[in-house]
């Protein structure tokens, strides 16, 4: 089944104004920018944004006015520690107030988990001590049926969408992923639906030669869109480095919310789609980010 | 050299040969580089976002979804595996940062207040996971008043709590801080009650320097050493990861 369309149609019939959507969930890699930016353009409201780390699309999203709420462990800017939108909408309630479930990486990669295979809850070590867990509506001390040890219990957290950006997938959505993997696959399960953004869809016999790598299988997908550069400013491995002084101009542009207001019209509002985003950032700065040189794995011999 | 080359150098060296290490960002990532290319080249590299390392990286990273960071690592996997390892007890010693440490060395990288107001700091991020499950843990801070209250306004990451034997009563089952390394010197904790002890300087530091900067009245180990100095090999190592003095110029 043909699941590729354009990535407005696929922001269009699948986000939904007040859904629970998991996005950057490679972490500091493989970010959705190009998918966040159209939710941006969009006008989407009142969603929950589910992360791990949030590299700086949370902020982007907080910004321009289209989250309620966050449950992540952290949210800033992976180049430059704070990101301003989010503390402006903490601390001041600018541009609207935002609520806050606060996560360490672990807990929300349980909770994510625990969804992912339709069971309440999963124990775990971590979290004990820490003041994240005090009156957390998913975290509960809880004691051991077996060995009466205290634990935490991570409560299930279910998905409406996880929004992710692949390297390479096929029409059907059988996504191929390398590099680090975050917490990509327990979201991808966790979700009632996956929209993918990929840098290239490939035959599926490029899927098939190499099954291994297939770490999304394309039941769970619902759209695919072609987004070249779509993870800008973050990497794709071998297909986009990471372009840093992105992180920093940002960092300084959006200090004010005027500031931010400004970058928020040139990038996103006063962009159509994200091939004008990347004119916009500049075709040879884009260009440059590309890898100069390729380091192909091996290949492995599935033979009969 | 620089103080945060100093720092760098120090965290390196609480690495030991063969070592499985919970590897932060920025300082920390320098500091498993330095350790990896001079006395500690069998140590292991986990990464929360899932790589797994026994070489240096492949090139400077501003984080560690860098691909120079993936490009020869040993494994990519997803975040839940490499924590398990860390839940296990495989993690001989995490690196952790914050915006505050205190007397017993819990960190606070959440709420913190300034001039009367409430700042948000972006959170916890696998920090709270390291704090609470690795076999011991190493913090590297810039040492400011202001980082070093007596008292975190919150526990974003369990050190030894209000001290004694807090950890075990809420049940964490091993670890702790064994060192602060700041821009001043190289604290420990006292084995009973887990409260912090000033151990070295760095050269040119005094005591007063140190306790003008700390928001108790900071005990001091007898007899005080001096940090020392980086070799010329550990400076070379350094540079070589860090070209622009991003991270420790």
């Amino acid at each position: 089944m043909d699941k590729v369309m354009p990535l407005r149609d696929a922001v269009s019939g699948y986000v939904r104004d007040g859904a629970r959507i998991a996005m950057g969930t490679g972490l500091e890699s493989c970010i959705p920018f190009a998918a966040g930016h159209e939710i941006i353009r969009q006008r989407r409201r009142d969603l929950t944004l589910v992360g791990a780390i949030s590299d700086i699309l949370f902020d982007q999203l907080i910004g321009a006015g289209c989250v309620a709420r966050v449950i992540a462990a952290w949210v800033g800017n992976v180049g430059a520690g704070i990101a301003y939108n989010f503390r402006r909408a903490v601390e001041s309630e600018v541009p609207g107030p935002l609520a806050m479930e606060d996560h360490s990486n672990m807990t929300v990669a349980l909770a994510l988990e625990a969804a992912a295979r339709g069971v309440p809850f999963l124990p775990s070590r971590t979290g004990l001590g820490s003041d994240i867990v005090h009156g957390h509506r998913r975290l509960r001390e809880i004691t051991c049926p077996f060995t009466g040890e205290r634990l935490l219990g991570v409560g299930a957290l279910e998905l409406d969408l996880a929004v992710i950006h692949v390297p390479r997938c096929d029409a059907a959505g059988n996504a191929h992923l390398w590099g680090n993997l975050g917490i990509t696959l327990e979201a991808a399960r966790a979700a009632r639906t996956v929209v993918l953004t990929c840098e290239e869809v490939v035959d599926e016999a490029v899927i098939r030669s190499d099954p291994n790598r297939t770490l999304i299988p394309g039941f769970l997908v619902s759209a695919v869109a072609v987004a070249p550069f779509g993870s800008h400013p973050s990497p794709t491995q071998g297909y986009v480095n990471r372009d840093d002084r992105f992180y920093d101009e940002y960092h300084a542009e959006t200090r004010t919310r005027d500031g931010f207001l400004g970058w928020l019209d040139r990038m996103v509002l006063g962009t159509a789609d994200h091939d004008a985003y990347l004119a916009r950032v500049g075709r040879t700065r884009v260009e440059g980010l590309r890898p100069r040189t390729a380091r192909l794995a091996a290949p492995v011999n599935y033979g009969l | 050299m620089t103080p945060r080359q100093i720092m760098v150098v120090a965290a390196a060296r609480e690495i030991r040969d063969g070592e499985i290490v919970f590897v932060g960002m920025r300082l920390p990532l320098l500091g498993f580089a330095v350790a990896k290319a001079t006395h500690a080249p069998a140590a292991v590299g986990l990464f929360e976002n899932g790589v797994i390392r026994d070489t240096p990286p492949a090139g400077a990273l501003i984080t560690m979804g860098d691909p120079p960071n993936i490009a020869g690592a040993v494994m990519c996997t997803t975040l839940l595996e490499v924590m398990s390892h860390l839940e296990r007890g495989r993690v001989d010693v995490g690196f952790l940062g914050g915006a505050q440490v205190d007397r017993f060395g819990n960190l606070n990288t959440t709420w913190v207040e300034e001039g009367g107001r409430r700042v948000r700091l972006p959170g916890s991020g696998g920090a709270a996971d390291i704090a609470a499950l690795s076999r011991r843990t190493v913090v590297i801070m810039q040492h400011e008043r202001r980082r070093f209250p007596e008292r975190v306004g919150y526990l974003t990451s369990p050190g030894y709590g209000t001290g004694g034997r807090w950890r075990s009563e809420v049940g964490l089952v091993r670890g702790g801080p064994c060192r602060v390394i700041t821009s001043l010197g190289v604290l420990g904790f006292d084995a009973e009650s887990g409260e912090m002890v000033l151990e070295r300087v760095h050269p040119g530091v005094t005591v007063d320097d140190v306790r003008a900067q700390t928001g108790w009245d900071l005990r001091v180990a007898s007899p005080l050493s001096t940090t020392p100095e980086p070799t010329i090999e550990e400076l070379a190592v350094l540079r070589r990861f860090d070209p622009d003095g991003t991270w420790a110029g």
